[in-house]
């Protein structure tokens, strides 16, 4: 399973308590993550990505492994550890966005 | 006996205020969407347990809120907010072309007579209608892409569509204002939009009586005198006897013409209410003392309403959606105020108390008079 960990104002808005767990089937990338955690809690369509783009949002940042991923290509694979559920994948309200 | 609610948007989060008939003990519930941004909230004319909501948020974007029963629990509806087509460009603040750009919902504009039918208004300037409850929203493109849309440009806050009027005798009619470009009327439901700003004049842009660009910060309507419309502008205080096709200025003896909200008392159509703000560069009320203007001659003629209002070192400012009316027999008048007060006034401007002093700032005032 694939742990995210959102911040608080969207686990709020998602009604999330700590973090969301993902079952995501194939490649594991940062795409396939966020449309997974996007089909299970569809209320978080457009507040981490673009509705029409896609990009994601200025103020919000992706992080793993102590790595900051935001620049990275969406469908690079993801860190190992993420993969495989011993680390989260962060989704981080920038400092700047408040 | 009948209640009012009180529907108050700010910088983070949502307050609602309820009161009994009385309008002197009041419940306070909030914050609802803590944290967020809420530009407007307002109820369905034809149902008031349903609530639209507009949450919104630097990190994260837009956000439609419903309520199908009054605001005790909330749920995310639609927020697709794509214009329609290739959505072109308007002006940038120094002039450039600068294209169109989804920001945020500014105006929430339930129909008057289908709890699930809504209008919002956005930023960058465009109209969008829900038919089913906001779960999916669609553009009515004829507004943003009238052939002057390309000479549009941004106020202060944004080039913003903040005023959603709909006609309630003329169900095909409706205006919008949009800042700063004008004031607008369509008279086929929204498929096409006439510019309706003559008689307006506005410094700072490069034909004074052009007919757009104009930085219109209210537009107010009395039910039973559709065609009568007041306007409150960047500076000046209008007034439009015919639908919007001319205006004349109805400042008269106001301190400042400048300001934000203007409305219009429940029950006495030429009872006028604005609140003057000191200049373009200074949002706060003149003197420092925060007075509503009361007009009951239709302008011109302004009373100043001070009773219960801070007299002193007051620098606060009263945003455009701020301000509200209700309907009981004796009408109350509400606003908001950037330094979180909320004040009522329930006999109509003579006097007024705080209903709450320490919000966030407020961003909109809205009231229901609920039966």
């Amino acid at each position: 399973m694939i742990r995210v960990l959102l911040p608080a104002h969207l686990r709020t808005l998602a009604r999330i308590d700590g973090e969301v767990k993902l079952s995501v089937t194939g490649a594991i990338t940062q795409r396939s993550v966020l449309e997974a955690l996007e089909a299970e809690h569809p209320e978080l369509r457009g507040t981490i990505r673009d509705r029409g783009t896609g990009k994601r949002r200025a103020f919000i940042r992706f992080f793993a492994c102590e790595q900051d991923l935001s620049h990275q290509a969406p469908d690079e694979p993801l860190p190992a550890a993420v993969a495989a559920g011993t680390e989260p994948y962060l989704i981080v309200a920038a400092m700047a966005g408040g | 006996m009948s209640g009012i609610r009180v529907l108050v948007g700010t910088r983070k989060g949502a307050f609602v205020l309820s009161a009994d008939g009385k309008r002197d003990h009041w419940d306070i519930s909030g914050p609802h969407f803590s944290g967020w941004e809420i530009y407007h909230m307002k109820g369905s004319p034809a149902d008031q347990d349903r609530l639209y909501a507009s949450q919104s948020s630097g990190w994260s974007g837009q956000v439609v809120q419903r309520s199908d029963d009054g605001g005790k629990s909330w749920q995310p509806v639609g927020n697709d907010f794509s214009y329609a087509g290739t959505p072109g460009t308007h002006q940038w603040y120094d002039g450039t072309p600068h294209p169109w750009e989804f920001a945020r919902v500014w105006h929430l504009e339930p129909s008057l007579d289908d709890p699930d039918t809504v209008y919002a208004g956005v930023e960058d300037a465009g109209l969008f209608k829900s038919a089913d409850g906001g779960n999916s929203w669609q553009e009515l493109p004829g507004l943003r892409t009238h052939n002057s849309g390309p000479s549009w440009q941004p106020g202060a806050g944004g080039m913003c569509l903040h005023t959603i009027i709909l006609d309630p005798v003329r169900p095909e009619r409706m205006f919008a204002a949009i800042s700063a470009a004008g004031a607008f009327r369509s008279d086929d439901a929204g498929q096409t939009w006439l510019p309706v700003n003559h008689g307006l004049q506005s410094e700072g842009i490069p034909d004074p009586d052009a007919e757009v660009g104009h930085c219109v910060h209210r537009i107010a309507m009395h039910p039973s005198r559709p065609e009568v419309l007041f306007m409150q502008k960047h500076w000046d205080v209008m007034r439009s006897d015919d639908a919007g096709d001319s205006w004349h200025e109805i400042s008269g003896n106001l301190p400042t013409d400048f300001g934000f909200p203007i409305d219009v008392h429940a029950h006495e159509p030429e009872t006028v209410y604005v609140v003057p703000i000191t200049s373009d560069a200074e949002h706060f009320p003149p003197d420092g003392k925060l007075r509503v203007y009361r007009s009951r001659s239709g302008g011109d003629d302004w009373e100043p309403l001070s009773t219960g209002l801070p007299q002193q070192h007051c620098y606060v400012n009263v945003y455009r959606d701020a301000m509200a009316v209700d309907s009981l027999d004796t009408c109350g008048i509400y606003f908001g105020t950037t330094g979180g007060q909320v004040y009522v006034s329930p006999d109509a401007g003579d006097s007024w108390a705080p209903i709450v002093r320490d919000l966030p700032a407020v961003l909109s005032v809205e009231v229901q008079t609920l039966t």
